[in-house]
């Protein structure tokens, strides 16, 4: 089975929950377990963050979150249109954070990471960034 | 469903919400952190009964408080953690910060 699906919406924190749901629903044809999917919700939730706190930092814009599903391999792109990362090296150490004014807690990536099988990340200054992750979804019989 | 405080003999508990992420969090650490300036909080107890979701936001209000409380002399407590809930302690590191107790002892602990 394959299947695809674009999405995007306001970067504000309102929608983090609603890519979480999204992503759900996107899923849940493929009869993922329930550690699967918040698995997938958790990488999806730190993707969107990472978009409307650093993306954008409190000015408006968008997100598109893209997802397919050929038979059991999950792909998910997060994109912001942001200001791009610096240092994606440096981003992705765990505990590294460009905010820790608002108490982030810099493992946005690790747990991306933890959570998904692969993780990629590719920014452009003054462009944006986009994060695509891919997970392998178990057989259910 | 959102989340809540109860205030008691020093002690603040926040029933977590059932999803703890960025957008929540930023309210609810404003909000615990008036009330715990207002009423000079030494404990501050996370119940994370009804909460089934939370990502690396929720470790960022964790590890702040306690680092406040810390100084202070004050501590924080989390409990009612869901196998998920415990998951994210685990692999974050954050069940060496904060002191995870089971739910029977917390209670007793609050009624001394």
């Amino acid at each position: 089975m394959e299947n695809h699906m674009t999405v995007t919406f306001d970067a504000i924190s309102e929608n983090e929950a609603f890519a979480r749901m999204v992503v759900s629903a996107f899923m849940v044809g493929a009869n993922p377990t329930v550690g699967e999917m918040d698995d997938v919700k958790t990488a999806v939730s730190e993707a969107v963050t990472n978009a409307v706190i650093h993306g954008y930092d409190k000015k408006t814009g968008n997100v598109m979150m893209r997802c397919s599903m050929k038979e059991n391999l999950l792909t998910i792109c997060v994109q912001d249109f942001g200001k791009g990362i610096l240092d994606i090296k440096k981003a992705r150490e765990p505990f590294y954070t460009t905010k820790p004014e608002l108490e982030r807690s810099g493992m946005g990536f690790a747990f991306m990471e933890t959570f998904m099988d692969s993780v990629d990340v590719m920014s452009v200054l003054g462009v944006g960034t986009t994060v695509t992750m891919t997970k392998c979804l178990q057989d259910q019989v | 469903m959102e989340y809540k405080f109860e205030m008691g003999q020093g002690k603040l508990r926040v029933v977590v919400p059932k999803e703890l992420d960025h957008h929540l969090a930023t309210q609810l650490k404003e909000e615990a952190d008036l009330l715990i300036e207002t009423y000079h909080v030494k404990t501050l107890i996370f119940d994370f009964t009804n909460t089934e979701f939370m990502d690396s936001s929720g470790i960022g209000v964790l590890i702040g408080r306690s680092r406040n409380l810390s100084f202070s002399g004050g501590q924080v407590v989390a409990t009612n953690l869901s196998p998920r809930v415990e998951q994210i302690f685990r692999i974050s590191g954050l069940q060496r910060l904060i002191t995870v107790v089971p739910s029977d002892q917390e209670n007793q602990k609050s009624e001394v």
